[in-house]
């Protein structure tokens, strides 16, 4: 294989693991920008939709049934978790609701714990998943490839929602200017639970990608992802939803190149150096790559 | 069409309005002057929903505002175009229009007042694709007045439009609040430029500290030697 095709067989894999972070970034952003709510507990969504799915999978359902279902579970978790956690305390300081989201992981976690034992379980996704395309010399695992059109589909309809739906448009302003958007008159209530929705909907779809990428699953799984994601959507600039993008596939495009540049002694300590780029980063633009360089505090 | 019945509203332990009472007939343009800190933001922002007060009533063509949400204030067509102007600068020009009309279901009426707008304010239809941050500041509060007006108001909480504005475009802005008004508009005017406020409302009440201390026709406050004063201040700068 020459170095080329090393360049290419990587590039794909940074893409593939990107896509999987900006999905989850979007959440966490479109979340963050009307709220001011860094939602740790996104994360869990990831296992509770894997776990729905798994639980259909069990109990005979075709693929795509239990896929449909899974996203279906996350999604209607991320509602749940909006109306019954965040609601009731809107409006209370930033430090209150972060802590309110630390809460809801504990929660969910432990109610996993409780369900379905720590132990992780192989999920069985389907065989297609398992195998590789060949290109000439190039091999492409099939559930890269799925990971990045999948993601790319779902990038084209978020951005026609965000610039041609009223919600949409609607959910860009809420996250501009709040109080503006209460004195137009847009349905704030309507809006948020909105952006809980779309991004739990994205972490379900991230769940049943990770799920056949790594090929197993356990009540902790969604912490990486939601750490990942969160360092994405700082990359990019917290409450930007392009940046959030942008943020995962950089990050995806960092790790993917240190785990090829780093000498192999130190490829354990691959996120060490990722923060350490992170830090550097923050440095020059304290705001994110996309973060504007003031944001107005409503 | 809209009164204030001994409306009291706190910000914690601060009692920021003490019992104010004001009304305002159909048709009406009617300002509120005060100093910084009388309370006539506070006032607008408890008529728009945003704050409740803690004792006192509302009402709106029988409507008791301090019971429902900000957004069904709006659909009873109480508009605010709030101090700061408040505009979306990452949302075009267009869409922050369109952003004023997000209630309304009829389409065709919608773009026909967007190009009612652009008329009042000529430089917003040069400027429909550009977002609201890249406009100046005069230009910012007609695209905030025109979100407003995007609404199709029937009572419109215009809140300090002139402030820190170029004297040219405070002339234009009252200049299209004149024309709101003989269209049928009923206006609510908060101004600290009361020289200019009095000149186009036909009344007004003095807000000092939270209370209502003076009120009248715009003749009758004019006449009033402790407007007469506040009045000379105000227009000092």
């Amino acid at each position: 294989m020459t170095d080329f095709q090393f360049f290419i067989q990587q590039a794909i894999n940074a893409i593939s693991i990107g896509s999987l972070y900006a999905l989850m970034a979007i959440g966490l952003a479109m979340v963050f920008g009307i709220l001011r709510l860094i939602n740790f507990a996104h994360g869990d969504l990831i296992m509770v939709g894997s776990y729905a799915a798994l639980l259909l999978l069990a109990a005979g359902a075709p693929f795509w049934v239990a896929a449909l279902a899974g996203i279906a579970a996350s999604t209607i978790a991320g509602l749940i978790m909006e109306r019954v956690a965040y609601r009731p305390i809107r409006g209370a300081p930033d430090v209150a609701m972060l802590l309110t989201s630390f809460a809801v992981t504990i929660l969910l976690e432990n109610a996993a714990i409780l369900l379905f034992t720590p132990t992780a379980r192989p999920f069985p996704a389907p065989a297609f998943l398992g195998t590789a395309f060949r290109f000439g010399p190039l091999r492409v695992a099939s559930v890269d490839l799925v990971a990045i059109s999948v993601a790319g589909i779902l990038l084209v309809l978020l951005t026609l929602f965000v610039t041609r739906t009223q919600v949409g448009v609607s959910m860009r302003a809420a996250s501009q200017d709040l109080l503006a958007a209460r004195l137009v008159g847009i349905n704030v209530n309507a809006v948020i639970a909105y952006a809980f929705a779309i991004g739990s909907m994205l972490a379900g779809v991230v769940g049943l990608l990770w799920s056949a990428r790594v090929g197993k699953i356990d009540p902790l799984m969604g912490f990486y992802p939601v750490l990942k994601a969160f360092v994405a959507s700082v990359i990019g600039g917290l409450g930007s939803l392009p940046g959030a993008v942008l943020g995962g596939y950089v990050l995806g495009i960092l790790e993917i190149l240190l785990q090829g540049l780093l000498p192999e002694a130190l490829t354990p300590f691959r996120d060490g150096f990722v923060f350490v780029a992170l830090i550097i980063l923050l440095l020059f633009r304290p705001n994110g790559i996309l973060g504007s360089t003031e944001r107005e505090k409503i | 069409m809209l009164k204030l019945e001994d409306v009291h509203v706190y910000y914690g332990q601060v009692h920021a309005l003490k019992g104010i009472t004001v009304e305002v007939q159909e048709g009406e343009l009617v300002t509120l002057l005060g100093a910084n800190g009388a309370g006539k933001s506070t006032t607008l922002m408890t008529v728009s929903g945003i704050l409740r007060p803690r004792s006192g009533r509302i009402i709106f063509e029988g409507h008791d505002l301090t019971k429902i949400s900000p957004y069904d204030i709006v659909r009873l067509g109480v508009i605010q175009c709030p101090e700061g102007r408040h505009i979306f600068g990452g949302l075009t020009v267009r869409e922050n229009l369109l952003m004023g009309a997000v209630q309304r279901r009829d389409r065709n009426d919608v773009h026909k007042d967007l190009g009612w707008v652009c008329s009042l304010f000529p430089v917003l239809g040069e400027r429909l694709r550009q977002t609201g941050a890249t406009l100046s500041g005069g230009e910012q509060q007609m695209l905030a007045i025109g979100r407003a007006l995007m609404a199709r108001p029937r009572l419109l909480l215009l809140d300090e439009p002139s402030l820190g504005l170029a004297p040219v475009i405070v002339q234009t802005i009252f200049g299209v609040t004149q024309q709101l008004h003989q269209r049928g508009v009923t206006i609510l005017l908060v101004e600290q430029n009361a020289r200019k406020a009095l000149q186009v409302a036909n009344r007004g009440y003095l807000l000092e500290t939270g209370q209502v201390v003076m009120s009248g026709t715009v003749e009758e406050l004019r006449a009033n030697p402790q407007v007469e004063r506040f009045y000379l201040g105000g227009s000092a700068e």
